[in-house]
């Protein structure tokens, strides 16, 4: 229980720092700048007084590590400063949108991971069958198509004939059954986009057991089939699946962005966007921030969680 | 309906279409390589067949287009006719037209991005593993800080900072890609700078650039190239899904990516035109994917027991 409790702590403090460093990368980013941000963001036709204010409002006056510790605290406190284009503060626009977001991509985790485990599981049972030769087909296929396209051929099926809406208007006031109504397609999208990748893995980390003498074994002693891949191969195939279901939930984030902006969803990702094409950097540096805190977080979780289900991973040294 | 009997009845063309074009390889290619291609399986024969395909249509799109990249030649939105045989978009300008030299406008930055991202990732890598110690370490960490933050969020963060025009877009996603090649480039050649030649031509005195060239890159090149393939599928896809955004190639360049935005109401109307641009992304990532599944395996010699 001691060492468990080490290697959680252990993997914790290198999340912490990881998460320094991606804060440190997010904020300096901009001091790649040739001249400074605020002569670049309003362009050549500034007046020198126009850029000295925006310079000071930006507070660019003081040296950047005196900046970034400013901006850090704040953020650890939840306040993440004004948007430049508007001047509300972020994190009251972030606020409605974050949970939006959140909301978009369990939904979509939820109908996904089951799925794809589930036809995994048949694929490596069936192999070399005709269901698992179109599963892996169209899983590779899949897995080429851009966001949009499978966001547009779902619209183009389902939407027209007005089974479900194409544009997604969520409200506070929604009941649950007609949240889950509204953000159908969004969230079928992103299950078909990563349902590919984790079926995939699925299946090879099982099949890869297949061939070891333990398997052998409870085969020959007559185990069916089924019981074999869910009792024998299933749980000892559980580390990769865990790294890999990890791993697509941490793309749905990348993913999000361009599905929001699809259904015009009213999430994180459609923020980002529209502040990139506004070149408003506090409100993207802001919501970069929350991706790549999410990412790594689930990295983190995926390491802890398979270290544990291979006790010999700790053994490590 | 219409989609899915379309769908059906291009699969089950594309069947004959890429058999009857490994039979032709067959015969046309000198002694050894058709042995390689006839034991090539359909899928990696249509893959082959559709970059083909890709390439022809890029290099002449000038002389395949009916009208100019740019010129507006019709009203808006008109539907499919004899003369505008896909119809025209939002400002009137032809579809087909502009479906052509969209195959030679994103396609073309795609790959000029993945060339730049693989010549600056390969030799960063394999120069880390050749020097080890604390350049290697300090390039590495350098690099896994970077790939702490997802690939879409940091090309988004640098073009806001950046502005966007097609050499930031190229410049920034090499770089984000770079750190990708570079990972894979590494760890191949660790495995090789510990081989005994290498020893032998440091004895003999050659430099690291000559290692890099005659010793190392050779030996490092399979897995390499089954890599360009999958790295030239996610940056043709983040181009194109920035484009889609607004935030890639602009406008008035003929771009698949832009293409779909642009014209995306006319789909909740029922006219799966402007599905096109994205069908014709979501071929070619197929087709190179199908064709690296099959270098991969061949690379490999792995064969999966029964």
């Amino acid at each position: 229980m001691h060492a468990v409790l080490m290697m959680i702590l252990q993997r914790l403090g290198l999340g912490i720092l990881t998460l320094f460093v991606v804060s440190v990368v997010i904020f300096g980013a901009t001091e790649l700048l040739p001249g400074d941000l605020a002569s670049s963001l309003l362009g050549q036709s500034a007046t020198p007084e126009t850029v000295a204010a925006l310079r000071q409002q930006m507070g660019l006056d003081q040296p950047a590590p005196v900046r970034y510790w400013t901006w850090l605290t704040g953020v650890v406190q939840g306040d993440f400063g004004v948007s430049l284009a508007t001047r509300r503060p972020i994190s009251d626009m972030m606020s409605m949108r974050l949970g939006n977001t959140v909301f978009l991509a369990l939904y979509a985790a939820a109908i996904a991971v089951p799925l794809s485990l589930v036809l995994g599981i048949l694929a490596a049972l069936w192999r070399n069958s005709l269901f698992d030769r179109v599963a892996n087909a169209g899983a590779l296929s899949a897995i080429s198509f851009p966001e949009f396209f499978v966001a547009y051929i779902l619209i183009f099926l389902l939407a027209q004939s007005g089974v479900f809406p194409s544009m997604v208007r969520i409200s506070p006031a929604m009941g649950l059954t007609d949240k889950l109504y509204v953000t159908f397609l969004p969230a079928l999208t992103l299950t078909l986009v990563v349902t590919a990748h984790m079926m995939r893995m699925t299946r090879a980390a099982i099949i890869n057991l297949m061939a070891s003498p333990y398997i052998e074994m409870a085969r020959l002693k007559g185990v069916s089939p089924l019981r074999i891949v869910l009792r024998h191969a299933l749980p000892n195939a559980l580390a990769p699946i865990i790294n890999v279901v990890a791993l697509n939930l941490a793309y749905l984030i990348t993913g999000v962005v361009v599905v929001e902006v699809v259904f015009v969803y009213p999430g994180l990702g459609q923020l980002m966007v529209d502040s990139v094409a506004k070149r408003d950097i506090a409100v993207v540096q802001a919501i970069a921030l929350i991706f790549a805190s999410a990412y790594v977080l689930l990295n983190l979780t995926a390491d802890v969680l398979s270290t544990l289900t291979n006790p010999r991973l700790m053994r490590r040294k | 309906m219409n989609v899915l009997i379309f769908l059906v009845l291009a699969i089950a063309a594309s069947i004959p279409l890429s058999y009857a074009f490994r039979a032709g390889l067959v015969r046309v290619l000198p002694h050894e390589k058709a042995l390689v291609a006839r034991d090539m399986p359909l899928t990696a024969a249509f893959g082959i067949m559709v970059i083909g395909v890709y390439v022809i249509v890029a290099f002449a799109a000038p002389l395949l287009a009916p009208f100019p990249e740019r010129a507006v030649v019709g009203s808006q939105f008109q539907p499919w006719d004899s003369t505008y045989l896909l119809g025209t978009d939002r400002l009137g300008r032809d579809m087909l037209s502009r479906l052509i030299y969209g195959a030679r406008n994103t396609v073309g930055i795609a790959f000029a991005t993945t060339a730049l991202a693989f010549v600056v990732g390969a030799l960063l890598g394999i120069w880390a593993a050749l020097r080890g110690g604390w350049l290697d370490q300090l390039l590495s960490r350098f690099v896994d800080a970077l790939m702490a933050i997802p690939s879409l969020i940091f090309s988004l963060l640098l073009l806001t900072i950046f502005g966007t025009s097609v050499l930031t877009l190229i410049l920034v996603i090499a770089a984000v890609d770079a750190t990708r090649v570079y990972r894979i480039a590494r760890s191949v050649s660790q495995g090789v700078v510990v081989m005994d030649y290498i020893e032998a031509a440091r004895l003999r005195g050659e430099g690291n650039w000559y290692l890099i060239r005659h010793e190392i890159l050779p030996n490092a090149l399979a897995p390499l190239v089954a890599e360009f393939g999958l790295r030239f599928c996610f940056v043709f896809l983040t181009i194109s899904s920035l484009s889609f955004l607004g935030l890639g190639i602009q406008p008035p360049t003929a771009d698949w990516g832009s293409m779909v935005r642009d014209n995306a109401t006319l789909i909740t109307f029922g006219d799966m035109t402007p599905l096109m641009p994205a069908g014709a992304i979501a071929l070619l990532t197929v087709a190179v994917n199908f064709v690296v599944d099959w270098q991969l395996y061949r690379a490999s010699g792995l064969k999966e027991q029964g």
